[in-house]
């Protein structure tokens, strides 16, 4: 006989909420007139989006682990993590909404008569606002998802949507376009070892569900291998997610050619999602097996660390600098799951919400530096901006000294509860390892901070674009949070440090 | 409210109304700015004539809960240590804004950023000095660094961006291997009961060895960064060339000291086997900066590294006496911070007056100054007597004191340091030579001598290495208790004398 299964449509109303405004913009594309869908899209979009950050506020502390017939594990760190994605996503947007980033039609070239037709008929793209919100369902079930197909649906979810819209760019489509090609094969790659991965745990496990994963590690005896070439791919596959070296050579590339806008959103919210999956999964999975994989994950931090903020130190261009500053986060935040207490489970949490901000107002500034093509993307030529637009200027400062971890910022306190909660959990080597890679990320942040205000402007045109009104918001609500986070840690912190727990 | 907040927040409150200000009146903002600073060093000496200096310990303590997760507190005290350095930071500050009125006109940007940078690094200065927790410490000691990192690159000359971003990467590297000795002080104190970074709670925790060593050394590099100690120097030079006088009398005179404080407040204080094992090391260190800037300053052509290079000298023999261990060095190392501020601070004053005039900082380019404008040329005169230590100047007290309490455990360190002073007399004998005697160079002539404006700059100053020369009682009453404290609690005591009294 056959029961139907049980939801909790309660605790999983955040995910279906943000499905539903998804569904309703697909809808606005098909049934409203062009010139009225961009109107109608933000505000569909943004509504969801705050629909379901209350709703998580609601449930904030109820917890199940059957709120989908085991599927899904309700916590406090899956609440954190979702809350953290939908505020992310809701600034970003805010950025997403100039809309003359986006290619207007697939063919059209910027400047093009096309083009000028396309707009002036009202025909811009506009299914980026329902896409985002796709991918945003799949980076909220992602954290929560408590058995390997789950997970493999949230991680599929949130990446198609992704690939889609890189390939969107107003300007250089073919960078764009290449971008969004390599995003995709890398991706499938890696989704394809996440498989692998998923069904050597089955054959080790016998279920794919965390728990019973976690149950069978727990058993002596049995065919190890099995197990560990399962731990292997399945990091590998996640890994890839949040661009950890060795597999991050995808992220430089398609940072720079996806849109400024969605880079940020990508840069930010994909990285909360991944590294709330990647929690859930050492943590609760794998944790009677810490002796096999934390040595792994310990040299993969180092190496991104490391890696990471020496790449950067090359680059000379500002998205590719900022993709490179990503993976040396992404080293960071991995200090905080090899930690493996609860000190750096809430400490990682916090993290995750300074680094987020300060990655979506630093790309937001990207957006607004422009010239007659386009954003401007050599970092020489934003010599002297200071003297242009202070305020843009000192915005921007603001979240580099951040991502350096310059005391009084957001991004100095992320990086000392990370650190402590790794010295803590006697891990020292890693604590020095990350300092190292601190001073020479600085060395970079700096540099650029000294491009912008102690050189000369250049000659030619590179103007910084008046921000529209949306965008203001967002640049403020960034740099509040930025700074409030490092001067006033206390609310935010102890609230995460409350929720800092996972279910079995 | 307490009085050592309020000193904190006043050029705070300055840098608030400041803001307030329109840029294009310039001279508004400096009348604010030095209301201000005055306003913050009468409060200060209000503060040090209610300090009780037999009392020990620290006074005026508040705290409030920062950070709660992880037990940080907004701390503040005063001992005699802090007291004499925020004194002197306190003091300088509107000597600075008096003595360089025009230095920030030709910066790259307003004279109002310039000052806001400079009433928020006083803020920071005097925070640092008094913070009781390590991690309100740490904080300031970097977030200070960003007010200077603007100061030099924004209103410096010549390679000013490089020397900027190279302060900067050299402090913040210190900074960082410091960050991670506090946490992992912090993670000590969460395995001996409740974790804290009260500088007191700490200094009781038993810490191995082993540990303290590592500690120590994460402390110490940063301290000796700031210092600057060699071989850790190399930034400074180029910051003193590039910076406008006034920064570089903040930098030199008070935020170098940061260093020198914490290496007493925190090295010795709380890794007292770690100083120990040190010290003779530190002390090879600390000789090696003698004689080295010594040996440097004697050959600069550029004015103000030849200063930069006798402030190494002079920060060698501040952390020889530090690191002696002997409670007279250790309270002629203090004394020497305050003397060595303000001798710095005589020395950029008069020699930036000197290079504003001449439009030059070739030491060549000068000459027969003392004809031309005497007044200024005897300013500079007595500044560099007091950096070469002449008995009758503040400077030679300070020096005296640390050379006996190295002596007394270290004669041979003692005798080399000794040698420090020989190439002081010749590097400041040498300088007054070309730059104030001989025939008139060309170009010298048209060199008007200091105004009423400078002269009330400078006269304090050299009033206080003269004063303070012949009487240091006041000051060394402050420092004293401080010192024999410290002393009691890393239990070291005073090499008995080889002689009998």
């Amino acid at each position: 006989m056959l029961t139907t299964p049980v939801l909790d449509y309660n605790l999983l109303a955040p995910i279906l909420i943000i499905l539903g405004g998804a569904l309703v913009g697909v809808l606005v594309e098909a049934f409203a007139g062009k010139s009225n869908r961009a109107r109608i899209q933000l505000p569909v979009a943004l509504i969801s989006i705050v629909i379901a950050f209350g709703w998580i506020i609601k449930i904030h502390n109820l917890y199940s682990a059957t709120a989908a017939v085991g599927s899904v594990s309700i916590d406090g760190a899956g609440i954190v993590i979702q809350g953290t994605v939908l505020a992310l996503a809701f600034v970003a947007l805010l950025f997403i909404a100039q809309d003359d980033h986006f290619v207007s039609q697939a063919s059209a070239l910027p400047g093009s008569e096309e083009e000028a037709m396309a707009i002036s008929t009202g025909s811009q793209l506009t299914e980026v606002y329902p896409l985002i919100l796709f991918a945003l369902s799949g980076m909220m079930l992602f954290p929560i998802a408590h058995d390997l197909i789950t997970l493999f649906v949230g991680l599929e979810v949130l990446s198609l949507p992704l690939y889609i819209i890189t390939g969107l760019a107003r300007r250089r489509r073919i960078l764009s376009q290449e971008a969004a090609l390599k995003y995709f094969l890398l991706g499938a790659y890696s989704s394809a070892f996440f498989i692998f991965g998923a069904a050597f745990l089955y054959g080790f496990s016998g279920s794919l569900s965390l728990y019973a994963i976690h149950q069978a590690t727990l058993v002596p005896g049995g065919s190890h291998i099995f197990l560990l070439i399962g731990v292997i791919f399945l990091t590998v596959g996640l890994l890839f997610k949040v661009g950890a070296v060795p597999f991050h050579a995808w992220t430089p590339d398609v940072y720079q050619g996806a849109p400024t806008a969605i880079t940020g959103f990508m840069a930010a919210c994909t990285k909360v999602a991944a590294f709330g999956a990647l929690i859930r999964i050492y943590y609760v999975g794998f944790s009677a097996l810490q002796n096999d994989w934390k040595p792994i994950l310990t040299t993969i931090a180092m190496i991104t660390m490391l890696g990471g903020s020496i790449a950067a130190i090359a680059q000379r261009d500002v998205k590719r600098t900022l993709a490179y500053s990503s993976i040396t986060h992404a080293g960071f935040l991995l200090v905080g799951v090899v930690a493996l207490n609860r000190a750096g489970l809430s400490a990682l949490m916090f993290y995750l919400v300074a680094y987020g901000f300060a990655t979506l107002g630093a790309f937001g500034v990207v957006t607004l530096v422009q010239d007659s093509t386009g954003e401007v993307g050599d970092i020489r030529r934003w010599a002297g901006l200071a003297r242009k637009s202070p305020w843009i200027a000192i915005a921007f400062a603001l979240f580099l000294l951040s991502f350096g971890g310059i005391p009084l910022t957001a991004g100095f306190i992320a990086k000392f509860s990370i650190f402590t909660a790794a010295y803590a959990s006697g891990n020292i080597a890693v604590v020095i390892v990350g300092v190292i890679s601190s001073v020479i990320a600085l060395f970079f942040y700096l540099r650029v901070v000294l491009t912008l205000f102690f050189q000369e402007p250049t000659s030619d045109v590179v103007t910084v674009a008046a921000p529209p009104l949306m965008v203001k918001v967002g640049l403020s609500i960034a740099c509040i949070i930025t700074v409030v986070l490092g001067i006033y840690p206390d609310a935010i912190f102890n609230l995460v440090q409350s929720l800092s727990n996972l279910l079995l | 409210m307490n009085i050592v907040t309020l000193i904190i927040l006043a050029p705070l409150l300055g840098t608030l109304v400041l803001a307030a200000v329109p840029q294009s009146n310039s001279r508004l903002v400096k009348i604010i700015t030095l209301t201000t600073s005055l306003l913050t060093a009468a409060i200060s000496i209000a503060m040090a004539l209610k300090y009780h200096p037999a009392k020990g310990g620290f006074q005026f303590v508040e705290s409030h809960s920062w950070f709660k997760s992880f037990s940080i507190n907004y701390a503040i005290g005063i001992d005699g240590l802090a007291l004499v350095l925020i004194l002197l930071t306190t003091l300088l500050v509107p000597i600075v804004v008096v003595g360089g009125w025009n230095e920030s006109e030709n910066g790259r940007w307003s004279v109002k950023t310039f000052y806001m940078l400079i009433l928020v690094l006083e803020t920071s200065l005097i925070a640092a000095f008094a913070a009781t927790d390590v991690f309100l410490f740490y904080v300031i000691f970097e977030a200070m660094l960003i007010p200077v990192y603007f100061l030099i690159g924004g209103f410096g000359r010549g390679e000013r961006a490089a020397a900027a971003l190279k302060f900067l990467i050299y402090s913040l590297f210190g900074g960082l291997l410091m960050l991670a000795a506090v946490i992992g002080i912090y993670v000590v104190s969460i395995g001996q009961g409740a974790g804290t970074f009260d500088v007191t709670a700490l200094s009781h925790l038993k810490i191995s060895h082993q540990t303290q060593n590592w500690l120590f050394l994460g402390f110490f590099i940063a301290f000796a960064i700031k210092a600057p100690l060699f071989p850790f120097h190399t930034w400074l030079p180029g910051a003193a060339k590039s910076a406008t006088p006034g920064t570089s009398i903040l930098v030199l005179g008070v935020l170098d000291k940061v260093g020198t404080y914490g290496m007493i407040r925190f090295c010795l204080l709380l890794f007292p086997d770690a100083t120990r094992t040190f010290a003779p090391y530190i002390i090879a260190l600390s000789l090696i900066s003698i004689i080295y800037g010594a040996i440097l300053a004697i050959g600069q052509k550029d004015l103000n590294s030849l200063i930069a290079f006798t402030s190494i000298s002079h920060f060698g023999f501040i952390v020889l006496g530090i690191f002696s261990l002997t409670s007279q060095g250790i309270s002629g190392a203090t004394l020497y911070m305050v003397n060595h501020g303000v001798s710095t601070a005589a020395l950029f004053l008069a020699g930036g007056w000197m290079i504003a005039r001449r439009k030059s900082t070739q030491v060549d380019d000068f000459g027969g100054v003392q004809r031309i404008t005497p007044v200024m040329a005897w300013c500079f005169f007595i500044a560099g007597l007091s950096a070469l230590a002449l008995p009758g100047l503040s400077t030679f007290v300070s020096e005296f004191l640390v050379l006996i309490g190295t002596f007394t455990r270290y004669p041979v360190a003692g005798t080399i340091a000794t040698l420090g002073i020989i190439l002081a007399a010749l590097y400041i004998l040498y300088l007054v030579q070309r730059a104030l005697h001989g025939p008139v160079k060309e170009g010298n002539e048209d060199m008007h001598d200091l105004t009423i404006r400078e002269k009330i700059a400078i006269a304090p100053v050299i009033a206080a290495l003269i004063f303070f020369g012949f009487y240091p009682k006041p000051m060394l009453n402050d420092i004293n208790p401080m010192t024999s404290t410290l002393m009691s609690h890393i239990s070291i005591a005073d090499p008995t004398p080889l002689a009998g009294k």
